[in-house]
């Protein structure tokens, strides 16, 4: 079989399990976020924390939850980091440097997991595992807490309640999260990814000199890294150490797991707005975008004529042999089209147009299917614009979903999709014209600039992959882009929970011949289009001198 | 409601208003005639209101300063176009407002000082009382004034007494005189009108400066046009799109610098240097992105909507009111005058057994004759269409005595040569029949109790001959007439995604079946104003927006609860208080209309909004290569249009940019052709013509400036 056959059975067997857990899982993340009982576990929690679970909130009690749950973890991560020394199984690393610390602590906490830090040299277990593994968990919950959030805006009518935080983050974390990630731990440790609490064992290589090889409770750590679209790896080279991802089907399980609950969300999305056909809507929008994502992104690397992959007859450089050029293609789409960010290979070595994809993919906003939960409230609020346009078009105020949109939600949605491309080209541009920026370049012409441009992208849109090339652990890239996150997570989510309250309190106007309807290809095509243009618009002078100016040279 | 007088206009409309509502398309004279305007408008004080517009002044301001600084053809060029675009922005609305100003002129001639005539102490009833003269503007709520034949009326008001004819043309533009009497509907006039005959007495109702044609003029000149709640959302997303192209534009600067410093090799241009992209080309590259085009036009759209109900002779007392219109979900319309023609008409003669047609209808006829109510006439007209029978004067009958309808016999008819004939309800001919020695047979209640259950009147026919016979002949069917083409507009609304509902004080049995016969969804029988009131009611809380015309003062509630409400302006005060329209030609089947009206305002910017963001992908296509294909050649890979230089790139995207606003002028006054049809294929065909139209159309467009432009002297 050859190399493209074997690529597109790769990509065909993804396709089929995504196509085959798309009702189950998001039916039951539906009854999760709908259901009136707690579990003994969850009503233990809401004990400790202090919390009525019963008691729904209104957007704006739900934003200061969050926030305010979302800083104390920060605060607990850089501490942690900064103690290291004095806890347990630190290995005997020292403590981790303040400005490194408090990039990694947004890092986590905002599920972007960009690391300034080499893992496997820098955090020992406990930081590892309670502090950073923590933050895969409750991270990702946070995300779907959010979606689930504005979803409820839409579902329901005259009120001021969107749902309680604290239970959406628990019920996230405890009964969606949680279950998948030991299931999927036992199969990666099957698949041969380590798993132990162990301490760095020296060896002698072959060529006579010595290597500590450093274990640890790897398994567990990657399966939520890629479930909770988190992407920080254990170790510096992420999924494509070989501890982390073994073999060509750990690498299948993995993309897997970086796809399933983003695509299965818009099926819960449907299932709470009471019409599974606006979430296959949803889903066909993600996935048409998805797909577009990859198969290019496998072309432009098959097809690549830079030189070195005219010498070596294929774009292996920085590519893994155990993946080879389509599983590495595929897994960089998929981690740059979730906010995931874990690499097996290395995106700067990708060819320019191939490169182009990965940044294009975060531009998109990270709604292909996005992150969890993060994914699925950007394309709500993509729909929203196009919902706009596109109903102004059939002579009617635009609604979605039986809700009107006027001027307080597009508002909102202004600001919401104004947020991330602000930070990226801000970023970047502040980054090129000071010294501090520009010293840390490795390289220089359009390439230099493309790392630099990926880096303001990854983090502005919690994606956290590196293109590399860039010395990100001084403390100016430390603090622009722990800003960058840190802006790039919490104003849209503000956004889109006040979006949510202002949808709960309309009341629904009825369908009629004259609604747009928002289930048919038509709309689907719509929302595609007005995702990828104004991507395209705000997104272009910048990528002409970058990978185009590269890549058409 | 009243239902008798008055329904001419929809049988007559005004030729000529239809014209001008054709019309729409742009006069160039009118152009040069709101230049001035336009140029007034470059006021930063008033066009920071318009933000995409208050960002190209700025950067034109701030290329001019450039170009004095450091002058060349390429800068001079640019800044005469972006301050043309700014221009031509002022244009577009400039011209929509001198539409509505010519319209304001007429009102205001209307409107010129009268002195009236107030009663001092007058009574009803009394015919005598004192007067003393005061300014019309003087005039209070409350006040009491006589009016003559000849005399303007002061105010607008009710009638307290007296009838009279009034020219209403200063408002209506229609030419014939109408009746307004005190009491009932009709009692309403509007100051700066005429009273042709008679004398009234007319009771104040306006605010001083707040009369009708105060407001009208307000209204078409837009003086204090308040943005469309629509109008307002789509500002926002246009000031946010414009914000992020100004971050894109700006933000690139930094990137063109290194850039250039990493190919030193490359020589300075006019579009690129050391310092980065120039002033001039960022500008022009930031004008370009922006969306330009219905930012421009986007007021001109609001005040053409407005002006487009003028020319129908509707008065909308809000933007917010049209827009709501195109929202409609559900239409209540009264069944007379609006569904119906005004009268019933006979359709058909059932004799009874024994009796052949010709002689049922020579006797129907026969006691029509002298009958004038228009279904008297209607059986005189049926006769003659169905059956070939002469219409005779009742004066060519000699000694016929004409025996007139009371509503206490509950029938009429004639008595000539010793026959005695009577037509009226079936219970009154029959005792008639009956107390003449008659036996009505069983059929002719079976006949009376069809024509009831398909929704007609049935108006029996019986007769006393020479012999002094007394027997039923047979009965009229008498029905309400569905107007032509009434079918076929529901079909549309209900393609719309809009209900009808059928408002109607008849029974319910006659109601269903004037219902299926219009094709109407649904009806309200025997609707007093309290019971439409809560229909509405109930259809708002279910989320749906609710019209409805009016114009009576029990109409007021529900027109005021409507979401629009329109008034007749035949109607009372009270109705034309509580309504957000008025329509002067008082044309109930003008609210179809208006919806179309108000979908089209929407579909008018939606449109537009598309094709100035689909613009931008060509604009790109020009500029980028334009600025870059120096430092990078491989970006010229870019330029698909093969455009000449990258000078001759840049000013023809800014020159299509500025003329495109030119070219849609018409399209933004006239408004996007509008056809009644599903939301998806309005979509598709949007779609097709402006989000496609709008990626393909500066392709061509700034291919063909650059063929012409090059050849510029000062050009490179």
């Amino acid at each position: 079989m050859g190399a493209t056959a074997a690529g597109v059975v790769f990509i065909a067997s993804l396709i089929l399990a995504l196509g085959l857990t798309y009702r189950p899982l998001g039916d039951y993340m539906y009854r999760v976020y709908s259901s009136r009982r707690h579990t003994a576990l969850e009503r233990g929690i809401y004990r400790l924390i202090g919390v009525r679970p019963d008691s729904e909130q209104r957007w704006a009690v739900y934003a200061r939850a969050l926030l305010a749950f979302s800083v104390i973890s920060i605060l607990v991560v850089y501490g942690m980091q900064r103690l290291q020394d004095k806890l347990f199984l630190s290995l005997g690393m020292p403590p981790v440097t303040g400005h490194i610390a408090w990039n990694t602590a947004i890092s986590f906490v905002t599920n972007t997991n960009w690391q300034a830090y080499s893992g496997e040299s820098t955090m020992g277990h406990l930081v590892q595992m309670a502090a950073l593994a923590v933050q895969n968990f409750v991270s990702a919950a946070v995300g779907m807490a959010v979606a689930v959030a504005l979803v409820r805006g839409f579902a329901r009518s005259r009120t001021d309640e969107i749902g309680n935080f604290w239970v959406d983050l628990v019920r996230g974390t405890v009964r969606i999260l949680l279950p998948i990630a030991v299931v999927g731990a036992l199969v990666l440790v099957a698949g041969g990814i380590v798993q132990n609490f162990a301490s760095p064992h020296e060896v002698t290589t072959l060529t006579g000199g010595t290597q500590a090889i450093t274990g640890g409770p790897v398994a567990s750590q990657e399966v939520i890294k890629e479930l909770g679209n988190n992407g920080g790896g254990f170790y510096n080279t992420n999924s494509a150490h070989p501890f982390e991802n073994a073999t060509g089907w750990t690498n299948w399980v993995e993309i897997f797991l970086i796809l399933l609950i983003p695509f299965a969300l818009p099926r819960t999305f449907g299932r709470l707005v009471g019409q599974n056909r606006q979430g296959y809507a949803i889903l066909a929008v993600m996935g048409t975008l998805a797909l577009a994502s990859v198969v290019l992104t496998n072309v432009f690397e098959l097809s690549g004529h830079a030189t070195v992959v005219q010498a070596v007859g294929s774009a292996m450089e920085g590519k893994d042999v155990r993946f080879g050029v389509p599983d590495s293609a595929t897994f960089a789409a998929a981690t740059t089209l979730t906010s995931t960010g874990a690499v097996n290979s290395f995106h700067d070595s990708f060819t320019p147009f191939g490169g182009m994809m990965t940044m294009f993919n975060m531009m998109l906003g990270e709604v292909a299917p996005g992150g969890a939960g993060a994914g699925l409230y950007g394309m709500l609020v993509l729909a929203v614009i196009t919902v706009f346009v596109a109903g102004l078009m059939v002579g009617r105020t635009p609604e979605y979903l039986g809700k009107k949109i006027g001027s307080r939600e597009i508002k909102l949605a202004s600001m919401y999709f104004l947020t991330t491309p602000t930070l990226v080209l801000v970023g970047m541009a502040v980054a090129m014209g000071n010294q501090a920026g520009l010293a840390a370049m490795l390289n220089s012409g359009a390439h230099g600039f493309s790392e630099i441009l990926y880096a303001f992208t990854s983090a502005s849109n919690n994606n956290g992959s590196a293109f590399g090339g860039v010395t990100v652990n001084t403390p100016w890239y430390d603090v622009a882009l722990g800003l960058c996150m840190a802006f790039g997570r919490f104003l849209p989510i503000v956004f889109v929970l006040a979006l949510a309250g202002s949808l709960a309190r309309q009341a629904p106007v009825p369908e009629s011949a004259g609604t747009l309807p928002t289930h048919r290809p038509q709309f689907v095509g719509m929302v595609v289009g007005v995702t990828i243009i104004v991507v395209a618009l705000t997104f272009l002078p910048a990528l002409a001198l970058g990978p185009l100016a590269e890549g058409l040279s | 409601m009243s239902t008798s007088v008055l329904e001419a206009p929809e049988q007559t409309p005004a030729p000529q208003k239809d014209g001008k509502v054709g019309g729409g398309l742009l006069d160039p004279a009118q152009l040069v005639r709101s230049l001035p305007d336009a140029l007034r408008k470059l006021n930063p004080a008033t066009l920071w209101r318009n933000p995409v517009m208050f960002i190209v002044e700025i950067g034109a301001a701030f290329t001019t300063v450039l170009a004095v600084v450091d002058p060349s053809f390429f800068a001079w060029a640019i800044v005469v176009w972006l301050w043309l675009t700014v221009v031509f922005a002022n244009l577009a609305e400039a011209v929509a407002e001198g539409r509505g100003k010519a319209q304001a002129a007429t009102l205001r001639a209307a409107k010129r000082d009268t002195t009236a005539r107030r009663l001092t102490n007058w009574t009803p009833g009394a015919h005598v009382s004192t007067w003393d003269s005061v300014g019309a503007a003087d005039l209070r709520q409350g006040d009491v004034v006589v009016v003559e034949a000849g005399e303007i009326i002061p105010g607008d008001g009710d009638i307290v007494e007296g009838i009279a004819s009034v020219d209403e043309s200063a408002i209506t533009g229609e030419s014939a005189p109408v009746i307004r009497e005190s009491g009932g509907d009709r009692s309403a006039v509007t100051g700066g009108t005429k009273v042709l005959s008679d004398r009234i007495v007319v009771r104040i109702t306006q605010k001083p400066g707040e009369s009708f044609i105060d407001r009208m003029i307000a209204l078409v000149e837009g003086a204090n046009r308040q943005k469309t709640p629509n109008e307002i959302a789509l500002n926002i997303l246009l000031a946010a799109l414009t914000i992020i192209f100004l971050v894109a534009t700006v933000t690139m600067q930094p990137l063109a610098i290194y850039s250039k410093a990493q190919n030193p090799g490359v020589p300075d241009s006019l579009a690129l240097n050391g310092d980065g992209v120039t002033g001039v080309v960022l500008v022009s590259l930031l004008v370009c992105l922006i969306p330009t085009t219905i930012g421009a036009l986007l007021s001109a759209i609001g005040i053409a909507g407005m002006d487009r109900l003028v020319q129908r002779n509707v008065l909308a007392m809000s933007g917010r009111a049209v827009e709501a219109a195109g929202d409609v979900n559900t239409l209540l319309l009264d069944k007379t005058g609006t569904i119906t023609l005004g009268n019933r008409q006979a359709s058909e003669f059932l004799p009874v057994e024994g009796v052949p047609e010709e002689e049922l209808a020579q006797a129907a006829q026969l006691a029509s004759l002298a009958d004038e109510t228009p279904e008297g006439r209607s059986v005189v007209v049926y006769a003659k269409q169905a059956y070939g029978l002469r219409e005779r004067r009742p004066g060519e009958l000699a000694h016929a005595e004409w025996i007139a309808f009371t509503a206490q016999t509950r029938m009429s008819g004639v008595d000539v040569e010793g026959r005695q004939i009577r037509k009226g309800a079936a219970t009154s001919v029959m005792k008639w029949v009956r107390d003449n020695g008659g036996h009505p047979t069983a059929d002719v209640g079976h006949l009376v109790d069809g024509i009831s259950a398909s929704g007609g009147t049935p108006l029996v026919v019986g007769e006393v001959d020479k012999g002094g016979r007394a027997r039923v002949l047979g009965v009229i069917h008498l029905k309400d007439v569905v107007k032509q083409g009434m079918r076929e507009r529901f079909d549309e609304m209900r393609r719309m995604g809009i209900r009808t509902v059928m408002i109607t004080g008849d029974n319910p049995m006659t109601a269903r079946a004037i219902a299926q016969e219009a094709g109407v969804d649904d009806f309200l029988a025997e609707a007093t104003p309290e019971d439409k009131l809560a229909l509405i009611k109930k259809e708002q809380e279910g989320g749906r927006l609710v019209a409805m015309t009016g114009d009576g003062t029990n109409d007021a509630p529900a027109l005021a609860q409507a979401d629009v409400g329109v008034a007749m302006n035949t109607g009372t005060s009270a109705a034309k208080e509580a309504g957000n329209m008025v329509d002067l030609d008082s044309n109930p089947t003008k609210l179809i209309e208006i919806v179309e009206i108000g979908k089209q305002l929407l579909i008018t910017r939606g449109a537009l909004t598309t094709f100035s963001i689909a613009n931008d992908i060509a604009k790109y296509f020009a500029i980028i290569p334009a600025m870059f294909a120096a430092v990078y050649p491989g970006l010229d890979a870019l330029n698909v249009m093969r455009l000449h230089s990258p000078q001759s790139a840049i000013l023809s995207a800014v020159v299509f940019n500025a003329l495109v606003i030119i070219a849609l002028i018409p399209l933004a006054l006239r408004g996007v052709r509008y056809r009644p049809s599903s939301a998806s294929k309005l979509l598709s065909r949007n779609l097709y013509v402006y989000g496609l139209g709008g990626i393909v159309a500066p392709f061509i467009g700034i291919k063909l400036i650059d063929l012409l432009i090059h050849f510029l002297p000062g050009m490179q």
